[in-house]
C-alpha cells in the first residue's frame, strides 16, 4: 500500500475569493483540509497607534477605513464610546438620523456580503444585482455627506449637518423597493439547488463552542444564541423600535445566510419607523466645550470662527476614566475602549473588531471538509480585512 | 534619446505601432487585486452600474493573464513582497496604476507599518487621487492610461523582440 | 453603584485578598485585581457569574505614568445575564508575563497572540504564541509607548502632527 501524505497549499494573500489580503495556509489530504492556518496582518496601518497622536475629533475619519462597508457603524461606534466619556445627550432628530443610517449601512454592508458571498460559490447574477442596489445607498450616502464610502458624517454630539430635504424621499422609495429586490435575491438563491447543495450543512458551530470562540453578529445568531446588542443592550435610542431579531437553527452557512436576509429586512422596517419619527430641530448638540459650532456660525462670526478654530486644532480634554462602548455592527460587536488619562487625545483606544474575533471560527468550521467549503466559509463569516488588521 | 529602435519611426512601423497600440488599448486586463476600502469602490467599477467591461476592461484572477495591476488601498509593509511577487509574475507590456491617497502617498496612514506610496517599489503610470476615488475617477484613470498606451512607440518592434518600447518626450 | 454589582459582591467575598481596586465610571464597572489571582478570578467568573462571553482583552501601556508599566484589560459580557465587567491586572515590564485566558475562553487565543505582538506581554501557557499583524522577523512592538508613531528607522515627522 502506498504511503500517503498531506499536501500544504497556500491560500492568498491574493486570491479573489479571500475577501481582501487574507492568506491561509491549508494542510491537505486530498481535497479534505487538515489544518487551515490564516495569516493575517497584510493590511496592518497602525489605527490604533495612530489614534493616540490624534484628537478626538480627529479620530473619527480614521474609523471610516476600518470596516469599509459599514463606515457610519464604525462612526456610530466610535462617537457613542466619546460621548460617553464626555457625557453628552445627543438632540433627538440627530440620534434618529443616526439610526436610519446605521440601518442603511447594515443593508449595504449584507448587500456586498451578499454579493461577494454568491460570487464565491459562483453565482455571478446575485453580484450585479446587490451592486445595482448598494450604488443607490451609496447616492444616499453621498445626499448627506458629500461621500460615497468614507462618510465622516456623525460628530462628536450630534452629526455634521442637518440632512437635505429630499432625504426622506429618497430614502424612502429605497426602503420600499428594497423587499422586492430581497424577495428577487432569494428567487436566485433560497431554492437553487446549487446554492442548497454548497451551503446546507457547511461550516457547522454549535451554540457552545460559537460563544467559547467569541462568535458575535449574525454568525452568532446562526448558531441559534438570541443575542443582539440593539435591543439587549439598547443604544442611541434603538429600544424605541420595534424589530425582531432572527435566529438560525442548523448553525451552518445556510441559516447565517437566511439571518443576514431576515436582518435585511429588519433594517428596512427600522429606517421606515425612523423616518416616521423624524421631526424638525437641531442636530448637533448645544455643548461648546466639545462640539463643533454650526457651520453658518464658523462663516458669518469671528466667535464662530474661533471657537471651531479651537475645536479644530486643540480639541477638547476628557475626563481621566475609561469606557466602553459596543455596537451591533453589521459584522457584529464592535467595541470601542477609550483610555484617557484627562488630555485631549487618548491614552489607548482599543477596538474591538468583530471579524478578527470571528475568522477565529475558521478551523473549527472547515476542518474536514472540502477545499472548495472553505470558500463558503470566508463568505459566511463576511469578514472585512480593514477591521481585522486594523 | 537613449532607446533602442531598430525599425525607426517611419510610416509602416508607426501604423504598425498605432495597431498594436489600439489593440493593446481596447483590452486592458486589469488584476483583482483589492487591498482595501479602494477595492470595493474598485469593484463598484466593475459591477452593473459603471460596468467596465464596455471598455474591455475585464478582470482576471491571475497575474500572468493580466497587463495591468491596480493598486487598489493600503501597501503595508508586510504586504509589499507580495506585491512584488505578483507583479513580477505579470508578462511584459504592463502598467501600473495606483488608486487612492493610500496606494500614491500613504495617505492618512503615516505609521509605522503602511509603505508611503507605491511608487517607492512599482513604476506607477497613472495615479488616482481620492479616499477612495470615485467610479468615474477609476474610469478617468484607466481612459488617462489608454491615452498614455497609445502614445508608445516600437509597440510592434518590441512585440517581436526588436528594441524597447518608449514613450516620446515631446508627447 | 459598584458596591451592589453582582460580582463586585462576590468576588469581594472569595478574592478579598485579591482585589486592589473597584471602580465605577458612566456606569461601567472595573475591578483591578492582582496578577496571581487572575485565572482564579477569571474561570470564577465564567464558571459561577456566568460571564461566557470574552468581549475583548488588550493592554494599556503606562509609561512612566503608573508603578507597573502595562495593564491588562479583560472585557466581559454574560449572555444570560446581558451585563458587562471590567477586569485589569497590572503587569511590570521586568516581569512580562502573564498566565493564558485560553483556557477559559478559546477567543483569548488570536487576542493574546495580538497583545504579544502589539506590547511585547509573554502568555506562559499559550499554544500558538507568534506574532500575528506584524511579519515574524519585525524588531520592537509598535503599541508601546516608546515606540515611534512613523517606525525607528524613519526621521520623524516635524511638520504639524497634532
Amino acid at each position: 500500500m502506498a504511503a500517503t501524505e498531506t499536501m500544504t497549499l497556500n491560500m492568498g494573500p491574493q486570491h479573489p475569493s479571500t475577501h481582501g489580503v487574507l492568506r491561509l495556509v491549508l494542510e491537505l489530504d486530498g481535497e479534505v483540509i487538515v489544518k487551515v492556518t490564516p495569516h493575517i496582518g497584510f493590511l496592518h496601518r497602525g489605527v490604533e497607534k495612530l489614534s493616540e497622536h490624534r484628537t478626538y475629533h480627529q479620530i473619527l475619519p480614521l474609523t471610516d477605513r476600518l470596516d469599509y462597508l459599514a463606515p457610519m457603524s464604525n462612526n456610530l461606534g466610535y462617537i457613542l464610546a466619546v460621548e460617553k466619556l464626555m457625557d453628552v445627550e445627543v438632540p433627538e432628530r440627530a440620534e434618529t438620523i443616526r439610526i436610519i443610517m446605521a440601518e442603511l449601512t447594515r443593508l449595504e454592508s449584507h448587500l456586498v456580503w451578499l454579493a461577494c458571498h454568491a460570487l464565491d460559490i459562483g453565482a455571478m447574477t446575485v453580484f450585479i444585482y446587490a451592486f445595482r442596489e448598494r450604488e443607490t445607498v451609496m447616492e444616499i450616502y453621498e445626499l448627506i455627506s458629500g461621500a460615497r464610502m468614507t462618510s465622516n458624517f456623525f460628530r462628536v454630539g450630534g452629526l455634521s449637518q442637518d440632512v437635505p430635504d429630499e432625504f426622506v424621499k429618497k430614502v424612502g422609495d429605497f426602503i420600499d423597493a428594497m423587499p422586492g429586490y430581497l424577495d428577487q435575491y432569494e428567487g436566485l438563491l433560497t431554492t437553487n439547488p446549487i446554492w442548497l447543495k454548497r451551503t446546507v450543512g457547511n461550516g457547522i458551530i454549535s451554540a457552545e463552542d460559537a460563544i467559547d470562540i467569541g462568535l458575535t453578529g449574525p454568525a452568532l445568531r446562526g448558531s441559534g444564541v438570541d443575542w443582539d446588542l440593539r435591543r439587549d443592550n439598547s443604544y442611541s435610542g434603538y429600544d424605541k423600535y420595534q424589530f425582531k431579531v432572527p435566529t438560525g437553527e442548523n448553525c451552518d452557512t445556510f441559516d447565517r445566510y437566511k439571518v443576514r436576509l431576515i436582518e435585511m429586512r429588519e433594517a428596512c422596517k427600522i429606517v421606515r419607523q425612523g423616518l416616521d419619527r423624524l421631526k424638525p430641530g437641531p442636530v448637533l448638540a448645544d455643548c461648546p466645550q466639545v462640539c463643533y459650532p454650526p457651520k453658518e456660525n464658523v462663516y458669518n462670526s469671528i466667535e464662530g470662527l474661533i471657537h471651531h478654530f479651537k475645536i479644530a486644532s486643540e480639541g477638547f480634554a476628557a475626563p481621566e476614566g475609561e469606557v466602553y462602548q459596543g455596537v451591533e455592527a453589521p459584522k457584529g460587536e464592535l467595541g470601542f475602549y477609550i483610555v484617557s488619562d484627562g488630555g485631549n487625545k487618548p491614552e489607548r483606544l482599543r477596538i474591538r473588531p468583530p471579524s478578527f474575533v470571528n475568522l477565529q471560527a475558521i478551523e473549527q468550521m472547515s476542518v474536514g471538509t472540502m477545499i472548495a467549503d472553505l470558500v463558503a466559509v470566508i463568505g459566511t463569516l463576511d469578514i472585512v480585512l480593514g477591521e481585522i488588521d486594523r | 534619446m537613449g532607446v533602442d529602435n531598430p525599425l525607426g519611426d517611419n510610416v509602416i512601423t508607426t501604423s504598425l505601432d498605432l495597431l498594436v497600440n489600439w489593440s493593446r488599448k481596447s483590452s486592458i486586463w486589469p488584476m483583482t487585486f483589492g487591498l482595501a476600502c479602494c477595492a470595493i469602490e474598485m469593484m463598484a467599477t466593475g459591477a452593473s452600474h459603471n460596468d467596465l467591461d464596455r471598455f474591455g476592461i475585464i478582470f482576471r484572477a491571475s497575474p500572468r493573464q493580466s497587463d495591468c495591476i491596480i493598486i487598489a488601498g493600503t501597501v503595508t509593509k508586510k504586504m509589499l513582497p507580495v506585491i512584488m511577487t505578483v507583479y513580477e509574475q505579470m508578462p511584459e507590456p504592463k502598467w501600473v496604476i495606483a488608486m487612492g491617497a493610500c496606494a500614491c502617498s500613504g495617505g492618512i496612514f503615516d505609521t509605522y507599518s503602511v509603505v508611503q506610496g507605491i511608487d517607492e517599489a512599482l513604476p506607477v503610470d497613472v495615479y488616482i487621487p481620492g479616499c477612495p476615488p470615485r467610479p468615474e475617477a477609476l474610469l478617468f484613470g484607466l481612459m488617462k492610461l489608454q491615452d498614455k498606451i497609445m502614445t508608445e512607440r516600437n509597440s510592434f518592434g518590441s512585440a517581436i523582440g526588436l528594441g524597447e518600447r518608449y514613450i516620446p518626450e515631446t508627447a | 453603584m459598584a458596591e451592589n454589582n453582582r460580582a463586585v459582591v462576590k468576588l469581594k467575598e472569595k478574592f478579598s485578598a485579591s482585589i486592589i481596586d473597584v471602580v465605577e465610571f458612566r456606569g461601567e464597572v472595573t475591578v483591578t485585581v492582582a496578577k496571581d489571582a487572575i485565572m482564579e478570578i477569571l474561570s470564577f467568573l465564567k464558571l459561577s457569574l456566568q460571564y461566557n462571553l470574552l468581549t475583548d482583552l488588550t493592554a494599556v501601556d503606562y509609561l512612566g505614568k503608573k508603578e507597573e508599566r502595562f495593564m491588562m484589560v479583560y472585557l466581559l459580557y454574560s449572555i444570560p445575564n446581558k451585563d458587562r465587567l471590567r477586569i485589569k491586572t497590572p503587569v511590570s515590564e521586568a516581569e512580562c508575563t502573564i498566565p493564558t485566558a485560553t483556557t477559559v475562553w478559546k477567543t483569548a487565543n488570536w487576542l493574546e497572540r495580538e497583545v504579544f505582538d502589539l506590547f511585547g506581554i509573554a502568555f506562559s501557557g499559550h499554544p500558538d504564541l507568534r506574532r500575528i499583524l506584524m511579519t515574524d522577523d519585525w524588531v520592537g512592538h509598535p503599541l508601546r509607548k516608546d515606540y515611534p508613531l512613523q517606525g525607528p528607522d524613519r526621521e520623524p515627522y516635524k511638520g504639524r502632527l497634532s
